[in-house]
């Protein structure tokens, strides 16, 4: 039953980087992108009905990663207080910024809430980034099952790491360029005339950047933590993952040329599934290593009990299936290029 | 104030009281929307719709401050009280899950279209939204009503070989009695803040004698509604939370009503400033027997004072506790009676020029707030010294690692980023009802003429 809910989780997270990844990255080309008022306001427009619901899926995961795995919650929420925080901080101001800008008509009002969703939307791109990066460097987990980090300490790989340090930032930056191309390539599937073009040529400067860092990362994760290699050695089907990884690279830089906006977006979705799929593969059933590999939490020992786990699969089944019926039916109400003058933003 | 137990405390008690400022307003309106929807749909009335797509306007600016100021709450569970979130996730997790999984979806998809959507949609499927919408958070208030009376009142759980908390009894961990009494008192507070706030700008439109047939839409609205849940507030919901407090929380009935020494034929405290040191109340001003009758109701009922229980066990705060629950008290009383007469008036056809009842509405506003934070404060202050009723107190269940310096970082971090959102809310909200219930949007106006320009 463990087993089940640690993927049940990961497919939450992946869905939740997917979805609200577009709208974060949106928000990270925003400034570069959209250059005049109105196309700022048909990129707010492409995300205004989506993205709060996006967000939600980051509390449906938070919640349910409480429900399943209460000792991971425990652990992992107080350990990462700073960082955590502050991450609450910009996802407050990211809101506000998308949607308090409409209010006034008035240009000094409008950049400073500009600004305030674009920076907020890149910190958190790199604040994700590092987060997954810590799960898979390991962090200070002592015999209590806790830890507490501060932001950075030394920026080296030492038994007092912090937050940030040159691996979790090279993760971060994965993340930001990752999140910015995503965004890119549904603003070109939303938008259309100069905006439309700017964001295609957005991504194409992304792509290189992004098969650049894919690949340190790739080599980085390896050369701090060969474990992750047991996993595919032990399930050789796993070696599918980084097949569709690359192939999804692939893909994203020869549809986006040529105009297939539906394919190069759903490449960019598959790649960002795949890549945190491939973190949960290589991790399992390590849920948030440690320094100290003694100190690993997995789902062994941070799961909750098994009545309540059964009882939960199945009000969450019931509710996951409502919840996918309603994206499918906002997103229809919504599909299609943004126009001028209809809707709210 | 430096103890990391207090920094933790105020962090919680802060964000989730700011908070809890928007949602009592979204839920209260939620309701009025539909109806407002639901008249317009059926008489095919033109004001009604305005109407409803005004409270919608509102709805939204306070939604977007009730969202970004939740988020914060679902995770403080898990960096500031961390040992607490060990030992009791495995049953109030399922609660909080469900919060995410059922009602927040179903609002955030349906809020989407129901601001936005209005063009798309065919009337019917606007209500629907509207009501979807309603729905999502009146069931995430469920949730969170469910998930704090098992900190009150804990059934349907198993202590597991760990220590750790685990669900025994699905059904008798949701549907716990506490949870169901105190879900009617709370959704019955947010009814009220949102029909006060709906009658105080119609009262507001009627003195200032603008939009007149959308304000008398309005107060109509807000006094019938406001009257409704006033009385229900005090009989039965109030009735039933308290009973529940006295059968299960003796103490904190005790340090509620100040009652130090227990006595049979127990006077109710209306007015009086308790004195810790002396152990009495100071200028009392009192009914005579009043408590006994309405906890036992028995004229010489022996109600159990402050001195039946070890001062260990005592809630933490007792004469905060005392004045919360009092403001609430007093304030809920003053509400039937203004609503009461209120109504009398509208009956009579004659509230809508009767100016001092108006003023009265319009200044009102505040009072709603104030008595629901009140409610919230006897709530949790009452439950001290405990985290989870008899089973684990609150100086236990806090982060240990964070710190009380890195705690007071990120509250101060808060209450620097809400002071700016309680501003700039104050500010937006003032200028769409400066701005009126009639020709949409603010900046609609300037949609289209960039769309001729093209």
């Amino acid at each position: 039953m463990a087993s089940l809910w640690f993927w049940i989780v990961a497919a939450m997270v992946a869905t939740y980087v997917v979805l609200d990844g577009f709208d974060l990255g949106a928000g990270a080309i925003y400034l570069v992108a959209a250059k005049t008022n109105d196309e700022r306001r048909r990129v707010l427009r492409a995300i205004g009905p989506v993205w709060d619901g996006n967000e939600v899926w980051l509390l449906a995961t938070g919640g349910t990663l409480y429900f399943a795995f209460p000792q991971l919650y425990a652990s992992s929420f107080s350990g990462f207080y700073l960082p955590l925080t502050i991450v609450l901080w910009l996802l407050i101001l990211r809101g506000i910024g998308i949607e308090f800008r409409v209010h006034i008509e008035n240009p000094v009002w409008q950049d400073f809430f500009d600004v305030v969703f674009s920076v907020s939307s890149i910190l958190l791109a790199v604040f994700f980034g590092a987060a997954l990066g810590n799960v898979v460097r390991g962090v200070p987990l002592d015999a209590t099952g806790y830890f507490f980090e501060p932001l950075w300490t030394t920026f080296k790989l030492s038994s007092r790491t912090g937050i940030l340090d040159w691996y979790t930032m090279l993760i971060g930056g994965l993340a930001l360029v990752t999140l910015a191309a995503h965004g890119s390539y549904y603003i070109a599937l939303k938008t259309d005339e100069d905006l439309g073009r700017r964001a295609r040529g957005f991504a194409l400067l992304c792509w290189p950047l992004q098969f650049f860092l894919t690949f340190s990362a790739l080599v980085a994760s390896y050369f701090i933590r060969p474990e992750i290699m047991t996993n595919y050695g032990k399930h050789p089907v796993g070696m599918l993952i980084p097949i569709v990884v690359v192939t999804s690279l692939a893909v994203m830089l020869w549809a986006n040329p040529k105009g297939k906006e539906k394919l190069a977006f759903a490449a960019s979705s598959l790649y960002i599934s795949f890549m945190l799929v491939g973190a949960a593969f290589a991790l399992y059933p390590v849920v948030l290593s440690a320094r100290n590999h003694r100190y690993d939490l997995t789902i062994y020992n941070t799961a909750a009990g098994s009545h309540g786990l059964r009882v939960g699969f199945v009000w969450w089944t019931l509710a996951a299936v409502l919840a996918i019926a309603y994206f499918v039916f906002v997103y229809r109400m919504f599909r299609g290029k943004v126009r001028f003058g209809e809707g709210h933003y | 104030m430096d103890s990391a137990l207090f920094v933790h405390r105020l962090h919680f008690a802060f964000t989730a009281t700011f908070h809890y400022l928007f949602p009592q307003l979204t839920m209260g309106l939620a309701l009025l929307i539909v109806v407002l929807k639901t008249i317009g749909l059926r008489r095919n009335d033109l004001v009604y719709h305005e109407a409803a797509s005004f409270w919608g306007r509102i709805f939204g600016i306070n939604f977007v401050l009730g969202v970004v100021t939740g988020i914060p709450m679902e995770f403080q569970f898990g960096t500031n009280w961390s040992i607490f979130s060990r030992f009791a996730g495995g049953v109030i997790g399922q609660t909080l899950a469900m919060e995410g999984m059922f009602a927040f979806f179903l609002e955030s998809a349906f809020l989407g279209l129901f601001l936005y959507g209005e063009k798309r949609l065919s009337p019917k499927a606007h209500w629907l939204s509207a009501v979807a919408v309603f729905v999502g958070s009146w069931l995430s208030g469920y949730f969170i009503i469910a998930t704090d009376a098992f900190m009150q009142h804990p059934v349907g759980y198993f202590t597991a070989a760990d220590g750790s908390l685990q669900l025994a009894s699905f059904w008798d961990f949701v549907l716990n009695p506490w949870a169901e009494w105190q879900y009617a008192h709370n959704m019955g507070g947010a009814a009220i803040t949102g029909a006060f706030i709906m009658a105080s700008v119609g009262a507001f439109y009627l003195l200032s004698g603008k939009w007149t047939a959308h304000a008398h839409i309005f107060v109509k609205a807000g006094v019938i509604a406001g009257c409704l849940f006033s009385i229900l507030q005090i009989f039965p919901t109030g009735d039933g939370q308290g009973k529940m407090v006295t059968d299960l929380q003796p103490v904190t009935l005790a340090a509620m009503e100040g009652l130090f020494q227990g006595q049979s034929g127990a006077p109710l405290v209306i007015i009086g400033q308790p004195d810790q040191q002396q152990r009495t109340i100071d200028n009392p001003l009192e009914v005579p027997k009043m408590l006994s009758i309405l906890t036992y109701r028995r004229w010489n009922a022996n109600v159990r004072g402050l001195d039946s229980f070890p001062k260990q066990d005592w809630p933490g705060n007792i004469p905060l506790l005392y004045y919360s629950y009092h403001i609430m008290v007093g304030l809920g009383t003053f509400f039937v009676a203004v609503m009461v007469i209120a109504l009398l008036l509208l009956w009579r056809g004659r509230l809508f020029n009767a100016k001092w009842m108006l003023w009265i509405l319009m200044l009102a506003a505040p009072f709603p707030y104030i008595a629901n934070t009140a409610g919230w404060m006897t709530a949790e202050l009452g439950r001290q010294p405990w985290l989870v009723y008899g089973l684990m107190r609150t100086e236990a269940g806090y982060s240990k690692l964070v710190s009380a310096g890195n705690g007071m970082f990120t509250l101060l971090g808060f209450m620097g980023i809400y002071m700016v959102l309680g501003i700039l809310g104050l500010f937006l909200l003032w200028r769409e009802i400066e701005h009126g219930p009639v020709a949409g949007h603010a900046s609609a106006s300037n949609l289209h003429p960039v769309a001729d320009a093209r």
